[in-house]
C-alpha cells in the first residue's frame, strides 16, 4: 500500500490546488477526500485481487495437472508442498477458502463497492464529499486492518481457514476436524468483524450523502443509475452485514466458550464425544446466507450500475427504461432478502421452506432479465464506440445471461438435487457474480479513470486486455457445466477415487491452462494502470463526453470538488443523441431554457418552472452551464 | 543455465511488447486517430464480436453434441427420471433464450458500430415492451417453477410405507452403512455410545430393536422397491450424494435428514447397457468436511428383490459379531438377545 500510495503522490503533485494545505500523510494515508478514499480501495482492491487469482492458479495447477510435481512451488509454499512433491489436501482447501473469501469481500464488496462508491457518488450527484469524511476514512482503516489480518492468516504454521468460503460449523469450530479451524478460522473472524465494521461505516455513509448532499435539482428522478446502483448496495448492505456479525459472533462463542449454537452431538475420532448437545448446524446457514445472498447483490448491484452508465455514454442513446431499471433494482433489492435458503435446498432443512424459496427465487429472475432486456435496447440502433470500459460492459452483460440462465436450474429445487455443489454451481456463480461484477469493476476502471488520474489510459492495451479476458473467462467457466452435470462435486482435491468422475482430465487441463492465461493477461491491465497513472495521455475534461456531473469538475478536483458554486441540475443524465440537439450529448447542468431547439413537450412546461429557480439563483450559475454546451 | 535462459527469453519478449506498444502508440499520435472520436480499433472490436459469436457458438454446439454421452449420467432412479425431465426442459428454454440474447448482444455492435454520420435514435423508454418482457418471463419461469415444485412435493413427500431403511452415517472420512435387520426397524442410537472399536455409528442395544440390525460394507438394495435412506453425521457436515440415483441429502450432527427414492436398474442391468463390465454405483460427499472430503466413497450394488432378500439372510447383526456388545444390558434384554444370537448361529 505505501508504495502505492507514494505513486499516487507524484501523479497529482505537480497540480493540485493548496486549499487545505495537507501533508502527505493526512493527503494520501488518513485523507477524508472520498476521491483518494476511492483511489485507496481501488489500489488494495487490485492487489487482493492479485492474491486471490494466485490462490486460485494454485489450486488450478492441482486439479488441471495432478500429477505434476510442484517442487517449483516449495520456496514459496514451504511445508505446504510434501516430499513426493504434492499439494497438501488442506492447503488445498485453505486455498479454495481464501479464494472465496477474497474475491468476495475484499474485492468484489470492498474493490469495487468501496472504490465506486466513494469516488463517484459525490461527483454524481454533486457534493463536496462525503457526509462523514472521518467515518469514511475510517471505513477504509478498518478494511485495510482487516487484509492485514487476513493475510497473516496465510502464513499460520496450520494454514488459514480451510472450512470453504461459508465456514459451516461444525467444521468450522472444530480444529480437530481441521487445522485451519485453529489459529487460520481465529484470524478469519477476526478479519471478518472489522471488515463489517468498514462495510457498515461506509454504507451508512452513501445512504446519508445520497439522501442529504444532492446539489439543487439533482431529484431522485435525475440519479445516474450508478447512485441508484451504489445507494440500493449499501441498503443491502446494512441490512446483511449485521447478520453475518451475529452469525460470526455465535461461532466464536463456540469455538472459544464452550456454547452448543451451532454445536450437538458431536464425536471426534481419537478424542471421544464432545457435551456439546442441542446446537443446529443449520441455523449458521440460514444466519450465513441471510447475508450471503444478498451479498451476491452487493457486488452485482454496482456493477450492473457502472454497466448502464457506460453502455448509455457508449451507445450515445440513453439506458433504455430509465425507470424500469430503477424499478428492477428495487424489486433486486427487496426480494435479495427473501431467497437466501436456495442455497440450502438439500442441507435437511423442512422441504416446504424449500418450496417456497423456490418461488420467491424464480421471481428475482424477473427484474434481472428486464434489465438484460433493457442493456440490449439501449444498444439498438445506438452508435457505438467501443472504449475498453464499453467492451467490458457488454462482456459483463454476456456474463450476466450466462450466469443468470443457469440460476433458473439451481433455483429449481427438484433440479438442483442434483447439481447442488457440483461443479454447475461453480460454473454458475463465477460467471453471474464473479466475472460478471469483475467486468463492472473494470469498466469502471477504464471509464473513469481519467477522472480519477487526470490521464487516460492506453486504448489499444485496453482491448488486448478485453479479449484475453473474456475469451479466457468463457473458457475457464463454459467447460465447468458439462463438469457439472456429469456431477463432478466441488471442493475435491482430486476426482480419481470415484468412477463417475474418472474423466475430463483432458477438460480439466484445458480450464487449469485457460485459467494461467486469464490470469497472465491481467498483468496488461496492470501495466496500463501504473503506466497511464504516470505517463499516459493527458486527459481532456469530459473524455466520453458523457452527461454527469463529475466531468464538470477540472482535470484535478481538489478537495470539495468544484473550485466555486456547485452547479445545479436541470435534466436526466440520459440526454443522448435527443433530436433537435447540436451535440449528442447534453450535460445535466444545462437548463432546459438552454435548449428549446431539443425539448420533449413535458420538458417545454418545465421550462418555466425553471426560470423561475434560476432566477433565485446566481447569474454565475446560469453562465456556467450554458458554457458546457 | 536453464532458469537463465528462460529469463532472458521472457525479458526479450517482454521489451519485444514494449517497443510495439510505444510504435503503435506513436503512429496513432502521427495519424492523429487519438483525437478520433471511435479509433479502426472501433470497427475491429465490432467484428471481433461477430467471430466470437460464430466461434464460441460452434465450439459450444460441436462439444455438447460430441461429448453428451460423457457429461450425461446414466440414469438409475424413479425420481431422477422426473428431474432429468425437468433439467433438459429448462434447458431447451434457457438455451433458446440463451442463444437469442447472445446473437442480439453480439450482431448490435456491429450493427451500430460508431458512423459520424449518423445519430443514434433518442428512445428512453416504451412502457408496453417493459411490460411484455416483464410478463413473458414471469409466465414462463411460473411453469418451470411449479413443474418442479410438484417434483420436489413428490420427492420430499414421506417415504412409503414399505420403504426399506437403510442409515447411511458420514463420519472424517468414510461412511458407516446399518441396516435394520428382519424388523425393519433402526435401534436407538446415540453419539455418546459410539465405540470406534465396536460400534462406530452409536447404537444403543438397549434398545431391542437393535438387535438384528447389521452393518455392510456395501450398500445393497433391491431394484423397483422404496428405499429410505436415514442420514446423520457424526462429526462435522457432510453430504450424501448419489450421482446415478440423482440423489443428494446433507448429513447433519445432531439433525437426522432423510431421503427415499426407488432404484431402477440392478448394477448388473447397468453394466450391461454400458458395455462395461466394472460399472458401479457410487456415493460421494459434497459437503466440504476436511482433508479426506474427495475420498468418501462407498458403492451402492442394486439386485433383484429376490437376490437381495437372499443377501439379507446372510448378513449378521452387529451383537452376533461381537457378543460383548449386549454384555452390559438388562438381564430381561439379554435373554431377547441370547435367543437372536443363538438364531443366526
Amino acid at each position: 500500500m505505501a508504495a502505492a500510495n507514494v505513486a499516487l503522490h507524484d501523479t497529482h503533485d505537480h497540480d493540485h490546488d493548496h486549499e487545505h494545505h495537507d501533508n502527505f500523510i493526512t493527503k494520501y494515508i488518513f485523507s477524508t477526500d472520498h476521491k483518494m478514499i476511492g483511489k485507496q480501495f481501488l489500489v488494495t482492491g487490485i492487489f487482493w485481487a492479485l492474491i486471490g487469482g494466485f490462490l486460485s492458479i494454485l489450486f488450478r495447477l492441482q486439479l488441471g495437472f495432478p500429477d505434476m510435481e510442484l517442487y517449483f512451488l516449495k520456496p514459496l509454499l514451504g511445508g505446504w508442498i510434501d516430499d513426493a512433491g504434492k499439494l497438501d489436501p488442506n492447503f488445498y482447501l485453505a486455498l479454495v477458502t481464501m479464494h472465496g473469501t477474497i474475491m468476495v469481500f475484499f474485492v468484489l464488496t470492498a474493490g469495487l463497492s468501496g472504490t465506486f462508491s466513494n469516488y463517484l457518488i459525490p461527483l454524481q450527484i454533486g457534493a463536496r464529499d462525503m457526509a462523514s469524511g472521518f467515518m469514511n476514512m475510517l471505513s477504509y482503516w478498518f478494511f485495510f486492518v482487516s487484509g492485514v489480518i487476513m493475510f497473516c492468516s496465510l502464513f499460520l504454521e496450520n494454514g488459514p481457514a480451510g472450512g470453504g468460503w461459508v465456514v459451516y460449523p461444525p467444521l468450522s469450530a472444530l480444529e480437530q476436524a481441521i487445522p485451519g479451524s485453529g489459529m487460520g478460522m481465529t484470524l478469519w473472524l477476526i478479519a471478518m468483524t472489522f471488515f463489517i465494521a468498514s462495510s457498515l461505516l461506509g454504507g451508512i455513509n452513501y445512504i446519508t450523502t445520497v439522501i442529504n448532499l444532492r446539489t439543487k435539482g439533482m431529484s431522485f428522478s435525475r440519479l445516474p443509475l450508478t447512485i441508484w446502483a451504489f445507494f440500493l448496495t449499501a441498503v443491502i448492505g446494512l441490512l446483511s452485514f449485521p447478520v453475518l456479525f451475529a452469525a460470526a459472533l455465535l461461532l466464536v462463542f463456540d469455538r472459544s466458550f464452550g456454547t452448543s449454537f451451532y454445536l450437538a452431538d458431536i464425536y471426534i475420532s481419537g478424542e471421544g464425544a464432545l457435551p456439546n448437545t442441542g446446537g443446529s448446524p443449520v441455523l449458521y446457514q440460514h444466519l450465513f446466507w441471510f447475508l450471503g445472498h444478498p451479498e451476491v447483490y452487493i457486488v452485482l448491484l454496482p456493477a450492473l450500475g457502472i454497466t448502464s452508465e457506460v453502455i448509455a455514454t457508449n451507445s450515445r442513446k440513453p439506458i433504455f427504461g430509465y425507470k424500469a431499471m430503477i424499478i428492477s433494482m428495487l424489486g433486486i433489492t427487496i426480494l435479495s432478502f427473501v431467497v437466501w435458503a436456495h442455497h440450502m435446498f438439500v442441507s435437511g432443512m423442512n422441504p416446504f421452506l424449500g418450496s417456497i424459496f423456490m418461488f420467491l427465487t424464480l421471481i428475482i429472475a424477473i427484474p434481472s432479465a428486464v434489465k438484460v432486456f433493457n442493456y440490449l435496447t439501449t444498444l439498438w440502433r445506438g452508435n457505438l464506440i467501443f472504449t475498453p470500459g464499453m467492451l467490458f460492459s457488454i462482456g459483463l452483460v454476456s456474463f450476466f445471461i450466462s450466469g443468470g440462465l443457469t440460476g433458473i436450474f439451481l433455483g429449481n429445487s427438484a433440479i438442483d438435487i442434483q447439481l447442488h455443489d457440483t461443479y454447475f454451481v461453480v460454473a454458475h456463480f463465477h460467471l453471474v457474480m464473479g466475472s460478471a461484477s469483475f467486468f463492472g469493476l473494470m469498466a469502471g476502471v477504464y471509464h473513469w479513470f481519467p477522472k480519477m488520474f487526470g490521464r487516460m489510459m492506453d486504448a489499444k492495451l485496453g482491448y488486448v486486455h478485453f479479449w484475453l479476458t473474456f475469451v479466457g473467462v468463457y473458457l475457464v467457466f463454459f467447460p465447468m457445466h458439462y463438469i457439472g452435470i456429469a456431477g463432478f462435486p466441488r471442493r475435491y482435491y482430486s476426482w480419481t477415487n470415484f468412477e463417475f468422475s474418472n474423466m475430463y482430465t483432458d477438460l480439466n487441463m484445458f480450464v487449469s491452462a485457460a485459467a494461467i492465461i486469464t490470469f497472465a493477461a491481467q498483468f496488461i491491465f496492470l501495466f496500463n494502470f501504473f503506466y497511464s497513472m504516470y505517463r499516459g495521455k493527458k486527459a481532456s475534461l469530459n473524455p466520453w463526453r458523457s452527461t454527469t456531473l463529475e466531468w464538470t469538475t477540472p482535470l484535478f478536483p481538489g478537495h470539495g470538488n468544484w473550485p466555486g458554486e456547485i452547479p445545479s441540475v436541470y435534466r436526466w443524465p440520459y440526454d443522448y443523441s435527443k433530436p433537435g440537439a447540436k451535440e449528442d450529448f447534453i450535460p445535466q447542468t444545462v437548463p432546459l431554457s438552454a435548449t428549446p431547439e431539443s425539448n420533449l413537450p413535458h420538458e417545454q412546461e418545465l421550462v418555466k418552472l425553471e426560470k423561475e429557480i434560476i432566477a433565485e439563483e446566481e447569474q454565475v450559475l446560469v453562465a456556467n452551464g450554458s458554457k458546457e454546451v | 543455465m536453464y532458469g537463465f535462459l528462460i529469463a532472458v527469453g521472457v525479458l526479450l519478449l517482454l521489451s519485444l511488447i514494449w517497443m510495439v506498444y510505444r510504435i503503435q502508440t506513436l503512429v496513432s499520435v502521427v495519424k492523429g486517430s487519438d483525437k478520433k472520436i471511435a479509433s479502426s480499433s472501433n470497427k475491429v472490436n465490432a467484428i471481433l464480436f461477430i467471430v466470437f459469436l460464430l466461434g464460441a457458438g460452434i465450439l459450444m454446439f460441436w462439444y455438447s453434441i460430441k461429448e453428451f454421452d460423457n457429461y450425461n449420467l446414466p440414469l438409475a432412479s424413479e425420481h431422477g427420471a422426473v428431474t432429468d425431465n425437468l433439467f433438459w426442459i429448462t434447458m431447451a428454454v434457457t438455451g433458446v433464450v440463451f442463444i437469442i440474447t447472445h446473437i442480439l448482444l453480439f450482431i448490435f455492435p456491429y450493427k451500430y458500430q460508431y458512423k459520424e454520420s449518423r445519430k443514434a435514435t433518442f428512445y428512453p423508454d416504451n412502457n408496453k415492451l417493459e411490460v411484455i418482457w416483464t410478463i413473458v418471463p414471469a409466465i414462463v419461469l411460473a411453469i418451470l417453477v411449479i413443474g418442479g415444485w410438484k417434483a420436489w412435493s413428490d420427492i420430499t413427500a414421506p417415504a412409503p410405507e414399505n420403504a426399506h431403511v437403510v442409515e447411511i452415517m458420514g463420519y472424517q472420512f468414510a461412511w458407516e452403512i446399518r441396516y435394520p435387520g428382519v424388523d425393519n426397524v433402526l435401534g436407538d442410537h446415540d453419539y455418546r455410545l459410539i465405540n470406534e472399536v465396536n460400534n462406530p455409528s452409536g447404537v444403543d442395544f438397549s434398545d431391542k430393536n437393535s438387535f438384528d440390525d447389521f452393518t455392510s460394507p456395501v450398500m445393497v438394495l433391491p431394484k423397483g422397491e422404496p428405499v429410505l435412506l436415514k442420514i446423520r453425521a457424526r462429526d462435522v457436515l457432510h453430504s450424501v450424494f448419489a450421482p446415478h440415483m440423482r440423489l443428494k441429502m446433507d448429513a447433519v450432527p445432531g439433525m437426522p435428514t432423510r431421503f427415499w427414492f426407488t432404484p431402477t436398474k440392478t448394477t448388473a442391468e447397468m453394466r450391461q447397457e454400458l458395455g462395461d463390465d466394472e460399472f458401479v454405483y457410487e456415493i460421494a460427499c459434497t459437503e466440504i468436511c476436511g482433508r479426506g472430503h474427495f475420498s468418501m466413497r462407498r458403492e451402492i450394488r442394486v439386485v433383484e428383490p429376490a437376490e437381495y432378500q437372499e443377501w439379507l439372510k446372510e448378513q449378521k447383526p452387529y451383537i452376533v459379531n461381537d457378543p460383548t456388545l449386549v454384555e452390559n444390558v438388562s438381564s430381561e434384554l439379554k435373554e431377547l438377545a441370547d435367543i437372536t444370537i443363538s438364531e443366526y448361529k
